[in-house]
């Protein structure tokens, strides 16, 4: 077994930021934990600091390096062939979940006996050697910054967490990689690198949190210049915080529990929760047009943003003050928001910030069948009453979120699970195969909450819906967190698997759900996947004119030669049917390199060229050159 | 799915068809009774909306598509929003069907009596019944039935309640509701009853659309109708329409359904009931109105032999997959889906080919009796055959037929000799046979003194009744037929000479036969191809030759549209000698008729077929998409001018006097 020990230290430099270190890690691993340690101490600028998560330039030393997260928490099948779920970091860590393994051979037609196993650890030899441009390295390491081509690093920032690029990694398959990683650890920083990047004619690729799935990450294949990471972790400071106007300056580099964490501290918080948010960074967020769990009482980041500050090859973009909105002719943070890395490096932001909640509660409502729950999701929507948080699973993803049950203490929890399902499905006539839930997150002072809840659950009603319970509820929202790393699990056992979102006006909401997730079965059984794929959605945000979907889609690929091919095809096919059914291209994971084909399509040719000719202003070098969106 | 094999010209001796099960043999060995009242437990639609067919009107009626033409109409003519429901109201209680199970045990019962008594056998094939049966689960369902008789749709329904299918709601002109009773009678076995023509009727077009679209969505019932719209009077298949087309795949382009299956469905008599009605109103004598009365003197129809019945259920064609690649679904993207949207020119287009496309295999799916090849054979021999050379030519048009790709129901290990007697003494009506010579001539001729005029008449009956089962083996030899005219006509081998002249005739022809617009290509290489495997023509790379053993078989297929083009030529030079420059579109055709009926009683004219209302409207329609003839509205009337150098020039080409070039064609 491995041992954890978890360490947390808190000193508090002038200004007030506070610095609070935790770590977890397993005593293989320690002796370059404590290099990194040093090395990155070193770099930091010596007041005001602030060491988090990413302290280390070396993320890999806690993350996986070949899947989701961190590397102790993962699930697996133990011995008795029970799922459990490692490390201290979850709720469900540490848990057995009895009923996991018996939905996972039911859905996918898997088998325990039957592994897929990674390979055990990156193969250096199969990392190209760097391809480095000597005076630009030269340059960056007399302007005193710090630079690496370790192949580990570098392998690091190649991939964001698309099926085909973990999938690749698993297989020990390494295609192009950055060159050079560099690591700023601040605005002036990155102006100097772009500065260099420009003079020595480098491919940049600002790299954030990583979690990106739509190969925004890759490297493009044409690029024959050196390719540059630029990993802006080491900016993860909070400047200031401005209590008066309710807004707070931070660096873009840094990760979303951080802020989150930190924040909190002072008794403030941004209220911008996107699924990704424990690995996921602000500069990112705004570079995809990111939208959290919570919009609906904070908005989406474009809600959330006052300020931006930006490099680009020809200057820094920014906004001369802090109004709350201007008409001074299109949004310049509009240019910004979405570009996907394409125009320069968000490095500092502006951002509004909310006291903390005093009280949250969660809830759920089971519903009979998915049409009558999706109508009371847009009447909610229509009274503008929709709490914090407000998801609709389907019939699939409510029996996958039952799989995620720990196993009960006590026989009376047990009995009390098998008479609420007696009263839902025998007293109340609701089919299994066709019952969906709902789950709910109110925020608020606890009066307006109580009474928020009420008027929620007396809506629902009217569409047959049973309250169901708190655990139900946080368990759905537990779902989304650990989704990623139940994917590695699959992955272990011949299952691959990827979400994919859109949005859609209301009106369309079903026809899209039910058209979509056919499409998924045909495509599956028409290119001769053996086993019917899982192919389940959600509806995850409620706006004024429509919704956001959100779709699982696995399948087991045993007996098939190039699964992840398969896997292409299907999602291309499910994507074109989202485009005939009236959704968007993306709601909130954004282009990339997975989606431009249809972006002409999806904005019309002169919306594309209008974005065209910023970027060939802003970037006529092409130095931000990973070929995202356009 | 199935459509990706849609039709191969390629192969079609490949094609394989499936075995056919009489129905009635079970009928004539068990009680129809306990058949009308046995257990019915249809196969249904897995997401099926249980709804009742009076609830259906009141989805209807609320239906946002329908309130928002009803808003629309009532602000366009000031009437009230509460009038203009009224009427939609009053529109769907005469359209709506009532669709009752008691009728359909009852139809069961006499229906059974019925065919007994007219068919030997009513042949189904029953993997395509399988094949109905899991399409109907998997999505809603059009059944799209070939029409050549009122029998059709009894049948049809008949059927599917013999073999445990969900019964279909059928679209039905609106002819019949004025047949007290029966009427009645029909709707409540499915049939539901739209206006013939309601061209700017939006009310009208609102209540039937969402009608027929609420059914579907719904998984209410199969929807059954016609693509041709119409029972074909001459057994040839119409010119399919795309409204009803349009409007059950609109629910897929909108996004409504995953997919619908058609199910086109070839339904052929070996005698058809309507044969002489058909010719008389070919004729213009006129078609007794739908009656009661006249339905019960049509009984006399029921002591008559009218040989088999068959019915083939062609593979069922997911609108999907017809529409991939071809429709751009996200054109409905911008608009509320209650919106009524005029189907876009490229929606237009696909409707046209997938129409075109779902009548080929309609005809594909023909089952064609003997009698069919002899039926051409007289026809092309109007003075009669020996019956040995006749059943030498027939055996020998059986293996063109065949090689073609027809499907053929030749009676196995039987003489060719005996089944051309059996044929025949089936058909024995129109025919003289004495002495070992058989030919085409009236049989029951009145005792009364007849007018020269009257003779050529009842002669004309025999002519056209005859071609009417000649017309059914059309689509077999349509394209080698047209290649071979063309060769006939142009001034040289050369392909592109042949080529153009083919084309030109696909363009005069393609309101009377089946022929896909922008297939010339195509049909071009099809016919090439059929023939050259036949040895009788060869295809180099610029020229086409024809083969010395060739002749005949070019000659015969020439012959096979001969009266057509003779036809054509009667009405062109009808419209070059017409002075009248008034000519009205109602007094068309009667005037076309008396000018070739002349020509025919002055001696000038062999072919009774240019008498056939049918040919005329065509010609006419062809001349008006060529421009040779425009449609100009004076007052109330529409006129037609004739441009008559464009007509004389189509008439010298048709003759063959002028070889088809370029330059006239761009002229025409």
């Amino acid at each position: 077994l491995p041992l954890s020990l978890s360490l947390s230290l808190s000193l508090s430099p002038s200004p007030s930021p506070s610095l609070s270190l935790s770590l977890s890690l397993s005593p293989s691993l320690s002796p370059s934990l404590s290099l990194s340690l040093s090395l990155s101490l070193s770099l930091s600028p010596p007041l005001s600091l602030s060491l988090s998560l990413f302290l280390s330039l070396s993320l890999q030393e806690i993350m996986k390096w070949n899947g989701w997260g961190y590397s102790d928490s993962r699930f697996l099948f133990n011995k008795k062939g029970q799922a459990e779920f490692t490390g201290k970091r979850y709720r469900l860590s540490g848990l057995i979940l009895p009923s996991l393994k018996d939905w996972f051979e039911g859905t996918f037609g898997a088998n325990l006996q039957h592994r897929s196993p990674a390979t055990p650890s990156l193969n250096l030899s199969a990392v190209a050697p760097p391809h480095l441009n000597q005076p630009f390295v030269e340059d960056l390491k007399a302007a005193g910054l710090s630079v690496s081509h370790d192949p580990e690093d570098r392998v690091f920032r190649a991939h964001g967490h698309c099926l085909h690029e973990v999938f690749a990694l698993r297989e020990g398959r390494i295609g192009r990689v950055p060159d050079v990683v560099v690591w700023p650890s601040c605005h002036n920083d990155v102006e100097k690198i772009v500065e260099l990047a420009c003079k020595h004619n480098v491919c940049l690729i600002p790299y954030g949190g990583g979690t990106s799935v739509s190969s925004a990450l890759e490297c493009p294949r044409e690029e024959t210049r050196s390719i540059v990471s630029l990993d802006t972790s080491q900016m993860n400071r909070i400047l200031w915080i401005d209590e008066k106007n309710l807004t707070a300056h931070v660096e873009a580099g840094i990760i979303g529990q951080d802020l989150e964490r930190q924040l909190n501290e002072r008794g403030y918080c941004t209220g911008h929760e996107p699924d990704s948010m424990e690995f996921s960074s602000l500069g990112g967020w705004v570079a995809t047009r990111a939208s959290g769990m919570k919009k609906n009482i904070y908005g989406n980041i474009e809600d959330l943003v006052v300020h931006i500050k930006m490099v680009t090859p020809r200057g820094v973009i920014e906004k001369s003050c802090l109004g709350p909105r201007m008409s001074t002719g299109p949004d310049i943070h509009h240019f910004i928001l979405g570009s996907e890395g394409t125009l320069g490096v968000v490095t500092e932001v502006t951002l509004k910030i909310r006291p903390v909640p005093e009280y949250q509660k969660y809830g759920s409502v089971v519903f009979p069948n998915f049409q009558q729950g999706v109508a009371c999701l847009r009447e909610v929507a229509r009274q503008r009453c929709a709490p914090a948080s407000i998801r609709l699973m389907d019939n699939e993803q409510f029996q996958f979120g039952h799989a995620l049950k720990p196993q009960v203490s006590s026989i009376f929890t047990s009995f009390l699970d098998g008479l609420k399902k007696f009263y839902i499905t025998k007293f109340k006539g609701f089919d299994p195969h066709h019952l969906c839930v709902a789950t709910l997150l109110f925020e608020g002072d606890r009066g307006k909450v109580l009474q928020h809840e009420k008027q929620v659950y007396d809506i629902a009603a009217k569409f047959g819906g049973l309250a169901a319970g708190e655990d139900n509820g946080q368990r759905g929202y537990m779902l989304t967190f650990v989704i990623a790393y139940l994917r590695d699990l699959g992955m272990d056992y011949y299952v691959i698997g990827e979400s994919f979102e859109t949005s859609v006006p209301w009106d369309r909401v079903l026809d899209l759900c039910r058209n979509v997730k056919e499409r998924i079965v045909r495509e599956c059984k028409e290119r001769g996947v053996q086993f019917p794929p899982l192919s389940t959605c959600r509806v995850t945000q409620t706006y004024d004119a429509g919704a956001c979907v959100y779709f699982y889609f696995a399948f087991n690929y045993r007996g098939l030669s190039d699964p992840v091919h398969i896997y292409e095809q299907v999602e291309h096919a499910a994507r074109e049917e989202i485009l005939a059914n009236g959704g968007s291209l993306s709601h909130h994971h954004g282009v990339g390199k997975l989606r431009k084909e249809w972006m002409k399509a999806s904005v019309s040719g002169v919306g594309l060229g209008m974005l065209k000719s910023v970027k060939e202003y802003v970037d006529p070098q092409n130095i931000f050159g990973n070929g995202n969106l356009l | 799915m199935a459509s990706r094999a849609l039709y191969s010209p390629r192969h079609p001796m490949l094609k394989k068809r499936d075995d056919f099960e009489d129905i009635l043999e079970e009928r004539r060995r068990s009680s129809d009774l306990r058949y009308a009242l046995r257990c019915y437990t249809p196969t249904l639609y897995r997401g099926l909306v249980p709804c009742k067919a009076s609830m259906l009107k009141s989805i209807v009626l609320q239906s946002d598509h329908l309130q928002y033409v009803i808003k629309q109409v009532s602000s366009e003519s000031g009437e009230s929003t509460e009038g203009v429901s009224e009427e939609a109201s009053l529109i769907l209680d005469e359209m709506a069907h009532c669709l009752q199970l008691s009728t359909i045990r009852f139809f069961a019962f006499t229906l059974s009596k019925a065919f007994k008594r007219l068919f030997r056998s009513v042949c189904v094939n029953e993997e395509g019944i399988q094949r109905l049966q899991q399409a109907v689960q998997e999505h809603p369902v059009v059944l799209l039935p070939s029409h050549r008789s009122y029998m059709d749709f009894l049948m049809m329904s008949y059927l599917l309640y013999t073999y445990d299918l969900p019964l279909p709601v059928i679209a039905a002109g609106m002819d019949f509701m004025s047949m007290k009773f029966v009427g009645e009678m029909l709707r409540m076995s499915g049939a539901f009853f739209i206006r013939r023509s309601f061209g700017g009727d939006k009310l009208y077009w609102a209540v039937f659309s969402e009608y027929v679209k609420t059914m579907l969505r719904n998984g209410y019932a199969p929807i059954e109708f016609f693509l041709e719209g119409t029972r074909s009077r001459t057994c040839k298949s119409l010119t399919p329409k795309t409204g009803l087309l349009n409007i059950v795949m609109e629910p897929f382009f909108k996004g409504e359904l995953f997919d619908v299956n058609l199910v086109p469905v070839s339904i052929s008599y070996e005698r058809i009931l309507e044969e002489s009605l058909y010719a008389r109103e070919l004729l213009g004598i006129p078609k007794p109105k739908e009656s009661t009365s006249g339905l019960l003197k049509a009984r006399r129809v029921l002591s008559e032999d009218y040989g088999s019945m068959y019915v083939y259920f062609g593979h069922p064609v997911s609108v999907r997959s017809l529409a991939e690649g071809k429709i751009n679904r996200s054109q409905y993207n911008l608009l509320p889906r209650y919106i009524p949207q005029k189907p876009s020119a490229d929606t237009h287009e696909f409707l046209s080919d997938a129409a075109f496309r779902l009548v080929r295999i309609q005809e594909e799916n023909m089952v064609l009796k003997p009698w069919v090849l002899i039926a051409t054979l007289l026809l092309q021999n109007p003075d009669g055959l020996d019956l040995s050379s006749l059943a030498e030519q027939t055996d020998w048009l059986r293996h063109l037929a065949l090689a073609f790709g027809a499907f053929l129901d030749w009676p196995d290990h039987e003489a060719c000799s005996e089944v051309v007697s059996c044929s025949l003494a089936l058909h024995r009506h129109l025919l003289s046979v004495s002495a070992g010579h058989v030919q085409l001539s009236v049989t029951d001729v009145p005792q009364v003194e007849t007018t020269p005029e009257e003779a050529v008449f009842h002669q004309a009956v025999v002519v056209l009744s005859c071609a009417s089962y000649r017309n059914q083996i059309l689509h077999v030899f349509l394209r080698p037929a047209l290649l071979a005219m063309a060769m006939q006509s142009a001034n040289s081998n050369r392909k592109d000479d042949v080529y153009n002249g083919f084309n030109f005739l696909r363009k005069v022809f393609s309101n009377e036969f089946i022929l896909c617009p922008g297939d010339s290509v195509q049909d071009f290489e099809e016919a090439c191809y059929l023939l050259m495997k036949r040895g009788v023509l060869q295809v180099l790379e610029h020229e086409i030759v024809m083969s010395a053993s060739g002749h005949s078989t070019l000659a015969f297929l020439s012959s096979v549209l001969d009266p057509f083009l003779q036809g054509y030529q009667v009405v062109c030079r009808y419209l070059c000698e017409e002075t009248n420059e008034n000519l009205t579109e109602k007094e068309f055709i009667p005037a076309v008729r008396s000018f070739a009926l002349k020509l025919i009683l002055a001696g000038r004219l062999k072919c009774y077929e240019a008498l056939s209302s049918d040919l005329q409207k065509n010609a006419l329609a062809a001349f008006l998409r060529l421009k040779a003839v425009r449609k100009v509205k004076v007052g109330d009337q529409v006129t037609l001018k004739v441009n008559k150098v464009a007509v004389n020039s189509l008439e010298d080409i048709l003759g063959g006097k002028i070889p088809t070039q370029k330059p006239i064609l761009a002229r025409l």
